[in-house]
């Protein structure tokens, strides 16, 4: 036991009884208004609660749980989905293993998501018990990635390479697959849908737009006038157009100028579109932090005689990036968001797939609330984990800062 | 050439440096020889452009007439050039201009790692050797934010010194410190100077500048007005404004 001598030690925090009294019932009209508004509280879960349980028709939802995450990708190729999630899964578990703090929320939270899923109470024949699982081994795999991503001999280099090699993959080999191939038939794109074309859009555009965006800030900056000239000119044109036109740009009028045996894939237009639009967004984020770098640090690294190329990748780039964290990801937030607009062009993402359930049965119709809760809650589910992710970024990437 | 002759030879060369920022002209016509091992202390009003006349030396700011010429290559548009002179000058800031995101030996070890291609292993000995010559060593994995502003400051000279530079340049480095903190400065830059290094200092530090400058340069309005030993300068100043100037700064 340890006492404070002179008797003046922090004062001990109130106890609840003690913190009721003092907020909620401190005299008359705050006890009426704590009354009242707990009254509203209450109807207010009860209705929500009833509503959920009894009065919705959830049949649009678990008639078909698989289109929401596939769309109509075909049933007896689903593995392949699978063992994409899976590899998906074993790196985020590896990356836990490796750089620790900064994926630990991620991990923990997407093996947790997928232990429900895997378990969740939803009477429907589709979720058979071979998906289910497939489901659950998920979380077992991340913690298995953890333990080996542990281990001395493994490097943030070879984690890196194989979600380089990974995100390669499942796009382009595993889940189109080839024509005439026994092992991975084609699948076309256009039976691709749901969460599947929702996160391939988002972290595909993310991921390109990502880079594309830093180099457009640097060239906005940069004393080549013809470089100087480009990044202005895409930047300002770009940011001056809505999403929705630059995805019918990219899906109807690239189509037209191209011959049709050279015509790109639908969903890689779509992804075109997103990429180039979020990456002038991205550009002027990142330009931000770069002019809150003060001259100072590029000057000291320059007395030394590090070159122009050395000094923005070793100083300004990191701790420009670092301050533009909360707005990149806020702005990789609505992108998430806005890749329901694909759903114009006719890809159905996972909005899309809600529309096409609807009209799926004609006792469906009156059931928009539903659906468009369910995949709400969806979405909500995925950006608040990206602003959560985001903070702890933040947290962990704090040390030193001035 | 025998090494005595070369030794002679002025390792700085500054003849009627020009600069100008838009219409301001900030020097007018700077002439300075500096040989190996000098001390030179350079002293003025602020806008006097002793800092900007530094800056012209490691190309930080361009001059636009004139000829500067350091270790024998004159200073041009030639980018290796520039280069090749930013190698052999060390520069300590006025605001220290430490990398916040990189750790204090980091700081040191990059230069050496990216512009001299020292392996990791070299570039970390000899950083540790010189935060021991700073004073230092137990704090070489901290960030410059953990120090405080006179440890920065030693950190700025230990980093700038791991280039192993022929010249090192300070521009005002004490103005920006505590004055309890100037002092553990000031110290290693006397012990520097004592090692023979070549050193251009710009300050107002007449302590420093009596104990070890071999000359002292009074600068107004972008011009040398004096110039001499701090001897000279101190005891039998030849210009009204060096007199009024120097009066100014040492009646307190």
């Amino acid at each position: 036991m340890t006492s404070t001598s002179d008797g003046v030690g922090p004062p001990s925090p109130p106890g609840a009884m003690e913190w009721i009294r003092k907020n909620l019932f401190s005299n008359w009209y705050n006890s009426l208004l704590t009354i009242l508004g707990a009254t509203v509280v209450y109807f207010t879960l009860i209705n929500i609660i009833t509503w959920v349980f009894n009065t919705a028709d959830w049949r649009p939802v678990t008639v078909a749980p698989l289109l929401y995450l596939v769309g109509q990708y075909p049933r007896e190729e689903l593995w392949r989905a699978g063992i994409s999630l899976l590899m998906v899964t074993f790196l985020v578990g590896m990356s836990w293993g490796v750089w620790k703090r900064y994926v630990r929320a991620f991990a923990i939270f997407m093996g947790i998501l997928l232990g429900i899923l895997a378990v969740f109470p939803l009477e429907t024949t589709t979720i058979t018990l071979p998906i289910r699982a497939f489901m659950l081994i998920n979380p077992f795999l991340i913690y298995l990635g953890y333990r080996i991503g542990r281990l001395q001999s493994v490097h943030g280099r070879h984690v890196a390479t194989l979600w380089l090699i990974t995100l390669l993959l499942i796009p382009l080999v595993i889940l189109p697959g080839f024509e005439n191939s026994s092992l991975l038939p084609k699948v076309p794109t256009t039976v691709w849908g749901g969460l599947l074309i929702t996160l391939l859009l988002s972290v595909g555009g993310i991921v390109l737009s990502f880079p594309i965006g830093v180099l457009l800030a640097l060239g906005r900056r940069s004393s080549l006038p013809v470089v100087k000239l480009f990044s202005i000119f895409f930047i300002e044109v770009v940011r001056g157009v809505p999403l929705v036109t630059i995805l019918f740009m990219f899906s109807i009028i690239l189509a037209l100028f191209l011959p049709s045996e050279s015509r790109i894939d639908r969903v890689i237009r779509a992804l075109m579109g997103t990429v180039v639009f979020s990456a002038a967004y991205t550009a002027e984020n990142v330009r931000g932090g770069l002019q809150a770098i003060p001259p100072g640090q590029v000057e000291a690294a320059k007395a030394m005689g590090l070159k122009n190329f050395h000094i923005t990748i070793l100083i300004v780039l990191p701790q420009a990036l670092r301050l533009v964290i909360p707005t990149i990801v806020g702005q990789f937030i609505s992108l998430f968001k806005d890749t329901t607009l694909v759903y114009i062009v006719g890809i159905n993402d996972l909005l899309g797939i809600g529309n096409a359930v609807l009209n799926l049965n004609p006792e469906f119709v009156r059931l928009q609330m539903e659906v468009y809760l369910f995949i709400a809650v969806i979405f909500w589910v995925f950006s608040y984990f990206m602003s959560y992710a985001s903070l702890q970024l933040e947290k962990a990437l704090g040390v030193g800062e001035r | 050439m025998s090494e005595q002759n070369k030794d002679d030879q002025p390792i700085v060369i500054a003849r009627d440096v020009h600069k100008w920022f838009d219409n301001f002209q900030a020097l007018k016509g700077i002439n300075m020889e500096v040989k190996i091992g000098e001390v030179i202390v350079i002293f003025g009003p602020s806008g006097s452009g002793k800092s900007t006349f530094i800056r012209t030396l490691n190309r930080l700011e361009e001059h636009q007439r004139g000829t500067i010429i350091i270790d024998g290559i004159e200073l041009s548009h030639d980018v290796r050039n520039i280069e090749r002179v930013r190698r052999e000058i060390g520069m300590v800031f006025q605001q220290f201009n430490l990398f916040p995101h990189l750790t204090v030996l980091q700081n040191i070890t990059l230069a050496p790692i990216w512009v001299r291609r020292w392996s990791k292993e070299k570039a970390d000995e000899i950083a540790m050797q010189l935060l021991e010559r700073v004073g230092i060593p137990e704090q070489a994995q901290k960030f410059p934010g953990q120090l405080s502003g006179g440890q920065q400051q030693r950190v700025a000279i230990a980093r700038a010194l791991a280039m192993q530079p022929k010249i090192m340049l300070f521009d005002e480095p004490t103005s920006a410190l505590d004055p309890e903190m100037i002092k553990e400065v000031l110290d290693v830059m006397v012990e520097l100077a004592k090692s023979g290094m070549t050193m251009l200092v710009v300050t107002h530090e007449m302590g420093f500048a009596r104990a070890v400058a071999h000359r002292m340069y009074f600068f107004d309005g972008g011009l040398i007005v004096e110039s001499g030993t701090p001897d000279q300068i101190f005891k039998n100043p030849q210009q009204d404004r060096t007199k009024l100037f120097l009066s100014q700064i040492l009646s307190h």
